[in-house]
């Protein structure tokens, strides 16, 4: 492998990363605090995404500057991410929070199979691609090789802005301080007044807001096709698995490693290029069962 | 005789009978029975807690590894198939098992998905050996020792399938009534105080785990019979998530539920296929959120409540809690 490929593979791997990072966050977020692991999570990733794409075509159709991309790109996630994200809370998850897991689970399960179907319903079969604005904003020169501006800087820039205002907001905020008592622990945090409902209300749109924002700053550079939402849950538990559940700055990290790990494995060996993921978490969870990155539990009689 | 082994009698003769009077039920009924064991494989898994979201792997990989075998050994009886699968996902299971029964709950789900993943993909990338996505076709041999045609075939699989399904059905509520089965039932409600008798949490589950898998590879081998074709789509974590909804619409309590379940499905997706087309998911996912807001212990415990012994293995961590 040359310097030049070794820095092509860098890069890809820094903008694939950074779209399974804001996927995998706003799984992560959701389990953290509501214990509940959304299968669904993909679809949203897919909605999003196409979503975005619709818009983008519409605004092309209308003669709009695609400078205006990036904000029907952001615009699009967010309103449909609050849109199915609260559907769901409300409909769905508020009725089964004091029951199993398993039928957590399982009710997250049946969303999936009602999205996939509804996304088919919408946007047919046919692969969906709008990439105006990658081609507006051209491409740069980094060490002689040449890389569009987009993936170079708009993706690890949106990614790096969330990571670091989710931290903030976790940290110095009203809100954000009662979400993380709730996580910590919910009847405790309702006997000292937090409406822990509005809580886990919020955590879920803001979840679903960001598997929606992946998909939609992904639309530009992939074509989207059924099964992507899929594909797309899968992968992002892997990255939250072998972070350990419910850890941000770790999810970050592992999205870094297995993006990285994975854009290698294209230029290297590319029949590996699906399996690496999976080998990375398997490995790390035969050492450390819990992720990379939380603190073992002891075990309650 | 208790209404539920009366229902699971009922149910295998009407198996049998129905697809005699209409020809084309025999595929379905098949297909039925081999989800059915394959639900009754993940169902053990569920009795004690544990909800795998990869199950559909074992099946895959029993699939594929009879269809490698009856194209190595052409002149090999389609009967034999059946075993080797079953052996197959057992000894798949055995290994996996090593890794995953150290986890519980979402971990545990979740690494089940991720692995049948990584044999999702590997049969999908490494065309030459298994053909890709389009994969490998099944040649229909002879049927204990039989030269069958297409509807002699499907005729001897139907009975050979009705009869593993109940024989299956008796051996997994003898397991259930067994140490192994009911240690397999206390990793759900207490696996500390398991351990403080002397037995091994991790080690029930494995065993529950090994039965499982087998049961999966006969019905995946069951499956590749049917179809004549096996392809990646069969371990697809669809699959397998499709396999933990018919344990849970036919309930975990008696092993007739899985069955129950695997028939209702088959035709809810029959019809809903038929009459709205494109959307058969999309109905089974809203059957499914009614089933845990409304009838969460399924199809069997809705039928004869009191035949359920998962009732009285359900209402124990309570009482344990209290006296905690």
């Amino acid at each position: 492998m040359n310097q030049e490929l070794f820095l092509l593979a860098v890069l890809d791997g820094i903008s694939y990363a950074a779209l399974l990072f804001l996927v995998a966050l706003g799984m992560t977020l959701v389990f953290g605090v509501m214990r509940i692991l959304n299968m669904a999570h993909g679809s949203l990733y897919a909605f999003g995404g196409y979503f975005a794409a619709t818009l983008g075509l519409w605004a092309v159709s209308k003669g709009l500057s695609p400078a205006w991309s990036f904000l029907w790109l952001v615009l699009a996630a967010l309103v449909i991410g609050a849109l199915l994200g609260t559907v769901m809370e409300v409909l769905l998850l508020r009725r089964i929070y004091h029951k199993e897991q398993i039928l957590q689970l399982l009710v997250t399960f049946a969303a999936f199979m009602i999205f996939e179907d509804l996304q088919r319903m919408i946007w047919g079969a046919q692969p969906y691609f709008v990439s105006d604005i990658v081609n507006y904003l051209g491409v740069a020169e980094v060490l002689g090789i040449t890389y569009t501006r987009y993936q170079l800087m708009v993706l690890p820039g949106v990614a790096l802005v969330v990571f670091v205002g989710l931290r903030w907001f976790l940290k110095s905020s009203r809100t954000g301080r009662q979400i993380v008592a709730v996580a910590h622990n919910r009847e405790v945090a309702t006997a000292m007044g937090i409406d822990a409902k509005r809580i886990c209300l919020l955590t879920f749109v803001a979840g679903s807001m960001l598997g929606a924002l992946g998909g939609a700053l992904a639309s530009p550079t992939t074509s989207l096709v059924p099964g992507i939402g899929a594909e797309m849950i899968v992968l992002s538990f892997a990255v939250v698995a072998t972070a350990g559940l419910g850890q941000i700055e770790g999810t970050l990290v592992t999205a870094l490693l297995i993006g990285l790990a994975r854009s290698f494995a294209v230029y290297l060996q590319p029949e590996m290029e699906v399996l690496v993921p999976y080998l990375i978490m398997v490995a790390v969870l035969l050492f450390r069962p819990q992720g990379l990155f939380s603190v073992a539990q002891a075990r309650r009689v | 005789m208790t209404r539920a082994n009366l229902a699971g009698l009922l149910l295998a003769l009407v198996a049998l009978a129905a697809p005699l009077a209409w020809p084309w039920l025999k595929t379905p009924v098949v297909i039925a029975a081999s989800f059915g064991v394959a639900a009754l494989g993940v169902s053990i898994l569920i009795r004690a807690g544990q909800l795998s979201f990869g199950h559909a792997m074992f099946s895959c990989a029993a699939g594929y590894a009879a269809a490698f075998l009856a194209r190595a050994v052409p002149r090999l009886d389609s009967a034999l198939l059946l075993p080797v699968g079953a052996l197959c996902g057992a000894a798949m299971g055995m290994l996996i098992g090593l890794f995953v029964v150290r986890y519980r709950a979402i971990f545990f789900g979740m690494l089940n998905l991720a692995l049948s993943m990584v044999l999702f993909s590997i049969l999908g990338k490494f065309y030459s050996w298994t053909g890709g996505t389009d994969g490998i076709r099944v040649a229909r041999s002879t049927f204990f020792g039989m030269q069958l045609d297409r509807d002699g075939f499907e005729t001897a699989l139907l009975v050979v399938a009705v009869a593993c399904s109940v024989a299956l059905a008796l051996a997994v509520q003898r397991y259930q009534q067994s140490v192994a089965g009911q240690a397999l039932a206390a990793v759900k409600t207490n696996e500390t105080r398991l351990e403080y008798i002397g037995l091994s949490a991790n080690k029930a589950l494995w065993i529950g785990y090994v039965f499982s898998a087998a049961l999966c590879g006969l019905s995946g081998a069951m499956f590749a019979l049917m179809q004549g074709l096996v392809t990646p789509e069969m371990g697809y974590w669809v699959r397998s998530g499709e396999i933990v909804f018919i344990s849970i619409l036919g309930g975990v309590g008696h092993p007739v539920g899985a069955f129950l379940g695997a028939v209702v499905f088959e035709f809810i997706k029959l019809y809903s296929a038929a009459l709205f087309t494109g959307a058969w998911q999309m109905v089974l996912g809203f059957v499914l959120i009614g089933l845990v807001f409304f009838v969460p212990s399924g199809l069997s415990g809705l039928l004869f409540r009191k035949a359920a012994p998962a009732q009285a293995s359900e209402a124990r961590p309570l009482i344990g809690e209290v006296r905690s």
